[in-house]
């Protein structure tokens, strides 16, 4: 066994210290160690995307990376979306346009899609489409998908035309 | 899946990392984005016994325009390679292959090092690199060396890095007026490896005459491979329907790929041809002007 080695990890805005061993996957780091189990497994391969969550801000699949490499770094998860008793934009979009069936995928998707939206404001339809491609949804086809990421892209422009300063 | 265990050490400066290499040997691996390497270890088809940690060395991520050349660090993020505007206005081989790569996710951690020097021939990287004639700099225990592009992928996951060195950055001739280059990926879905891949870069006098063309093929033999014979047809003549028509029968015949689950070797022998004319008229397009869109 690799030895155990400490890692100090903010994950969803909260300090974590934790003795791991090497080869621990982040996913099961969340997973199995601190129980959020929001971060689902899917093909284990880096192919599905189900197992996204943000590194540092960015969108990252923690099934093909070391819980040991995030020493150090921010971890958001699907848990840390929503603040205070209220769902994020992107958790009100699959609600309200039904963005799930299954909801297996959803997790991913909407971390995807947050990442997403960090950079692009105001996504075209095409690039949410490639915004997402690394996560697959088997259930949907998508179209939902799609607007229930434009739903929160229109409700996070609206926001911060109602935070920016009043001159 | 779990990767059999490992040490894993994270040293903050090069030197420490060859060190660290040469002290734990042929079992030793660098792990920079791991996009590749992490999945190889939990399919068992790798076991190093220490994994050493580069993500913490400052000053290996960079793209910059010095020299006569576009430098880039090795732990340079895909992602970094597709929003670079640089990148994006004048090299553009370099930018349709980075869009190409695995899907947006996994380029957030992937680096331009590691996608070449894992040499796997369905890399896009390793390819592109040899249609950009690219030197690659490697750093060892004595100091730096560069190894060209042409010289560096020797067979498949081997290159011509010793086990001491790490491919510490990335040099690809800049761009005068008269180069346009294109890559062009056949794959099944986004995120899969390419059934073939195409890359070309050509320069051209004021009269239009070819001055230097690269053609690298991705996934048609153990090796990413240079289409040298389709390379010497076009060199010295104008770009013609009939000049690009014999260069791509040439780099068809060159590609030496096997069957398998994406398609019969026939069939991507025939997909090489396609893509190399297609390739040729975009870079070409995009030196005169035109736009580069492929029909």
């Amino acid at each position: 066994m690799g030895k155990k080695m400490h890692i100090s990890v903010n994950v969803n805005g909260q300090a974590i210290d934790a003795e791991v061993e090497p080869r621990l996957l982040l996913v099961h780091f969340l997973r199995e160690n601190l129980n959020l189990t929001g971060t689902h497994i899917g093909c284990d391969t880096s192919n599905c995307g189900a197992c996204t969550v943000l590194l540092d801000g960015k969108a990252i699949k923690s099934c093909t990376f070391f819980a040991v490499q995030a020493d150090g770094r921010e971890i958001t998860t699907v848990e840390g979306l929503a603040k205070g008793g209220k769902l994020h934009p992107i958790q009100e979009g699959f609600w309200e346009k039904h963005g799930l069936q299954c909801g297996f995928c959803t997790p991913g998707m909407m971390l995807a899609a947050v990442a997403l939206l960090q950079k692009n404001h105001n996504p075209t339809e095409e690039e949410i489409r490639r915004g997402i491609s690394g996560n697959l949804c088997r259930c949907t086809g998508y179209v939902k998908i799609v607007e229930a990421i434009q739903y929160a892209a229109e409700k996070m422009r609206e926001a911060q035309q109602v935070e920016a300063p009043v001159r | 899946m779990i990767p059999p265990s490992f040490e894993y050490v994270a040293p903050k400066t090069i030197p420490e990392a060859i060190s660290l290499l040469e002290k734990f040997g042929q079992n030793s691996k660098i792990l920079a984005g791991g996009q590749s390497l992490i999945p190889v270890m939990k399919l068992r088809l790798a076991s190093p016994t220490h994994l050493i940690d580069i993500n913490r060395i400052d000053g290996l991520s960079y793209i910059k325009e010095t020299d006569g050349f576009l430098k880039i660090g090795a732990l340079t993020r895909m992602s970094e390679i597709e929003s670079s505007d640089l990148i994006k206005k004048k090299y553009f081989l370099l930018h349709d292959a980075a869009k190409e790569i695995a899907d947006p996710t996994v380029r957030n951690l992937g680096t331009v090092g590691g996608n070449i020097s894992h040499a796997d021939p369905a890399n896009d990287l390793p390819a592109t690199m040899l249609a950009s004639d690219a030197t690659l700099v490697a750093t060892g225990p004595k100091g730096q060396r560069t190894i060209k592009a042409k010289d560096f992928f020797l067979d498949t996951f081997t290159t011509a890095l010793t086990h001491e060195e790490i491919l510490t950055e990335i040099r690809l001739p800049e761009y005068t007026a008269g180069t346009g280059s294109s890559y062009l990926k056949l794959e099944k879905r986004v995120g899969d490896f390419a059934i073939v891949g195409v890359a070309v870069q050509i320069s051209l006098d004021k009269e239009g005459r070819v001055l230097r063309a690269g053609i690298g093929l991705t996934s048609v033999a153990p090796t990413a491979l240079e289409s040298t014979r389709a390379e010497e047809q076009l060199v010295g003549k104008k770009l013609t329907d009939e000049s690009i028509s014999r260069a791509a029968t040439l780099a068809s015949e060159d590609s030496n790929p096997t069957s398998d689950l994406r398609g019969p070797a026939d069939y991507k022998k025939k997909m090489v041809k396609i893509l190399t004319t297609r390739a040729l008229k975009r870079a070409y397009m995009r030196i005169v002007g035109g736009g580069g869109g492929v029909e």
